[in-house]
Parts: C-alpha cells; structure tokens; sequence
C-alpha cells in the first residue's frame, strides 16, 4: 500500500461524485425527506420520533454506501479500469482505502446534514452527543462500504447490484431492534438478528441517543461493527483478482 | 537469443470458458521494435496479451517479459497495457484521468502533458470523457498507459475505427516510442496495417502461423500483398 496512491484515488473518487451532482443530491435529500416524514408520522408522539429518528440517523449512511459502493465497483470491472489498475503498481487495499476515505467523508456530510435537520428543524431531542452520532453514522458507512463491495464481486449488472439491497440490507434493517425489540422477536428470528452486522450497529446508535451511560455493551458494538467491516473488506479484497479467466 | 527477448512465450495454454484458446504457441518479440500481432477475430491475440501482461490465469506454460515471469509486482511499473474498449473513467475529464493513472504509476506531471501531446487531445484535455468522441476515447485510454513511460507497451487493436489520418498518426508515435527504446506489441485484425509493423506474428486459431519482417513475409509466400500471404500460408498449413 501506497499512501500517495491511496490519497489519489481518494480525490479520484470525490471528483468523480463531484461530476454527479444528482447522485450527491439524492444522498444528501433523501435521508433528510423521509426524517421529515418519519417526523410527522409520529406527530404528537415526540418520544416515539426520538426513539426510532435518533437511529435512524446513523443508518441511512449504510443504506447509502452500501448501494453506491456495490454500483461503483460493478461499474470497474464492467468498464475495463478495474483490470487496467490491476496492472499497475496500485495496491488492492489503496484501491479500497481510496474508497473509504472518500465515501467516510460522503458520510460524515450526509449524517451532519440529516442531523442538522432533524435537531434544528424538526425537534428530534437527541439525549446523547450528536457528534457519537455522526462518528456512528461514519462507521456505519464504512459497514455499508464493505459489504457493498463485498456483494458487487457476485453481480454481473447494475440490475443485480442494485437487487442486493432488499436482499442483503432490508432483512436487516427488520431484524435490528429498529421495529421490534429482538426480545419479543420469536426465538428462531432473534438468532438471526444475533448474526447479522446491523444488529450491533443498531444497538451502538440506540445506546447513544438515549443519553444512557456508554457501557461495555457498547465497546461490544462498535467493536462487532468495526470487526465485520474489516471482515468484509478483507473478502472484498479477496474477489479482486490480478489474474481473471 | 530468448535472453535478448523483450517477450518470450513457451509452451503457453490457455484455456478460456471451456475453451482451448491457446493451445501451446511459442513467440519471442524484438526489443525496440513495433511487433504486429496480426490475426482474424478470436485467433487468440487478446488472450495472448492478457497473458503477456498477467491478467490471464493460465493452464501452463512460460511467459517471460523483459526477463521477469509475466505479472511479476516488478513489471508493473516497466509495462503498459491498453484494452481493445477503451478503459478510462467516462465521468472524469481527459487531464483528471491522465493525473490519476500518473499518480498511480508513480510518473511526474510533466508526464501527463507530455502524453496529451503525444496523443493529441491538447485541446479536448479539460473535457469530461463521456463527452468525447469514441476515437477520441480510444487516445485518452492509450495516454494513460503512456503516462508511465513503459518499457514495453501492449496495444490490442488501438487503431480500430479510427479515421486514416489518426490511424497514421499513431503509427507514427508507436515508431517514435520505439525509437525512444521501448518495445511495442500491437495487435490488429487489419491486413493493411501490417505494413506499419517492423516484425509481424500472424496467429490463427491460437497458433502462430509465420513470424518475420513484411519483406521476409512476402518472399518467403512470393505474394505481393501481405493479405495474400497471409492466406497462402494458411493453405500451406492446411
């Protein structure tokens, strides 16, 4: 790994997500649009919007990522660059640092925009720090980032890149504790819950917007949350190949 | 002389979906020189290059690339590659692209202009890629291999469908290149350019069917026109 090479495509990526301003736009506005509307479906239910919009905060930017991230990287190897980067001296991990770096502050912008919006605008009474928050949503992101990259290895188009989203990322989002507590889930369904990655991300962000004392179930999850990103970084790094058939 | 060899292949196979594409070839290619590798579509050239550059998994055999195995990390600096479709960032300009694969390949920016004017797209150099014109493409996508001033360059098809004037101006470079030292491998699937080459592969159905210059070609078929050549050796090979 090269940091000069890691940094040059960190600034590749943000100037190309520069060129794509409705890309931008849609990151940006649509989290803020569905807070607004999660805000007046819970109307005159302040504590029931704080509840579920504090986390939901932090989760968006994994939605975002992981989409934008499996697309981005289908678009390398489908579009020859990929393989052209394979013959240079380029790293694979400054190929995938490069994306983080710039998708980590992609998601720094979103989750401060969204936030900003949610506390100034719409009331959201979050009761721990928003900058635990907005460093949660960032680690999200990442979350997001390496399973998108991970899950674009095994799509052939956009098409398909884009059908991992319901069909990796939905199940998650039901079984995290966001719409039901995992304790009243029926036995079989909460094990499931105990598998998957968003279930700790999930438990990280409630934990911080409700003010409670960060305890050692919370190192738990940012460390589950950080250690599958990692994981899933290192399989993605696995599917990029010098050598192809 | 497989020493002095900027490439030499032995015995390669490769076998692509199933199929046997190359089947065993043997080849050495002259450093400092423009080698055409000529052959019809799906003779085998773009599999051959994919394993000169070490891209292609292969089933066995020896490439070697200017005395390192073929995908060597040490080779990735000294050799270029450009694809048959063009593989440059579309959403990116001419010059941003340039700077990236410069970056990445450890040149100056001096390289950059330098490889804008070698290519000639001064003009469009602020332009986005996907604006651009499919030749125009075809160029930024070649620059960007010229930015790590390679020792050796692997071109597959870089002149197809280019206007004639083009065509001749990028020969032209890939004889200045050469005669700055570096050695280029060229394929084409178009009998008339093979007269722009100093030594000629013909492949056909993944064998080599002759090596040699144009001039030694044409003696040895007595065929005046290296299309014909090219098919009397296919006769004599039966």
């Amino acid at each position: 790994m090269t940091p000069a090479v890691t940094w040059a495509t960190a600034l590749r990526v943000l100037t190309q997500l520069r060129r794509d301003p409705r890309t931008i736009a849609l990151i940006l506005f649509v989290p803020t649009l569905l807070v607004v509307i999660l805000r007046y479906v819970f109307d005159g239910r302040p504590e029931t919007f704080d509840r579920v919009g504090g986390p939901m905060l932090g989760l968006f930017p994994f939605v975002s990522m992981f989409v934008v991230t499996s697309v981005t990287m289908l678009r390398e190897r489908v579009t020859g660059t990929l393989e052209r980067l394979m013959t240079t001296p380029l790293g694979k991990l400054d190929l995938l640092v490069g994306y983080a770096l710039a998708f980590a502050l992609l998601a720094a912008v979103q989750a401060s925009v969204v936030s900003g919006v949610a506390i100034l605008a719409l009331g959201l009474d979050l009761a721990g720090s928003a900058g635990t928050v907005i460093g949660l949503a960032i680690a999200n992101a990442l979350l997001g980032m390496s399973l998108g990259l991970f899950a674009s290895a095994f799509a052939r188009t956009e098409f398909q890149a884009v059908q991992f989203l319901p069909a990796l990322v939905l199940p998650q989002l039901l079984l995290c504790g966001l719409f039901v507590p995992r304790e009243q889930m029926v036995g079989w369904l909460e094990a499931i819950s105990a598998a998957m990655p968003l279930t700790y991300s999930y438990d990280a962000l409630a934990r911080a917007t409700d003010g409670a004392p960060l305890t050692g179930r919370f190192a738990t999850d940012v460390a589950v949350t950080v250690g599958v990103t990692l994981l899933a970084l290192a399989l993605g790094a696995a599917t990029l190949r010098r050598r192809t058939p | 002389m497989p020493d002095a060899a900027a490439i030499s292949v032995r015995d390669l196979r490769v076998r692509r979906g199933g199929q046997i594409v190359l089947p065993g070839i043997d080849l050495d290619v002259v450093p400092g020189l423009v080698t055409g590798l000529l052959g019809p579509s799906g003779s085998g050239k773009t599999t051959l290059m994919r394993s000169i550059v070490g891209v292609q998994v292969v089933e066995g055999g020896d490439v070697r690339v200017l005395g390192d195995a073929a995908g060597s990390p040490g080779l990735r600096r000294r050799v270029g590659y450009v694809t048959q479709a063009p593989s440059v960032y579309a959403d990116l300009s001419v010059a941003e692209n340039l700077r990236y694969f410069a970056r990445v390949l450890g040149a100056d920016g001096g390289a950059v202009a330098d490889a804008i004017v070698a290519v000639d797209l001064s003009a469009q150099a602020t332009q986005v890629v996907h604006t651009t014109s499919g030749g125009q493409r075809a160029r930024v996508s070649l620059a960007a291999a010229l930015v790590g001033r390679p020792e050796l360059l692997v071109l597959d098809e870089p002149t197809v469908g280019l206007d004639p004037v083009l065509r001749r101006d990028l020969w032209d470079l890939f004889h200045r290149l050469a005669a700055g030292g570096a050695t280029l491998l060229v394929s084409s699937h178009v009998m008339d350019e093979a007269d722009r080459c100093d030594e000629l592969i013909l492949l056909r159905e993944g064998r080599v069917l002759a090596t040699g210059t144009p001039a030694a070609i044409r003696e040895r078929t007595g065929a005046e026109r290296l299309e014909d050549a090219f098919l009397r050796l296919i006769e004599a090979a039966g």
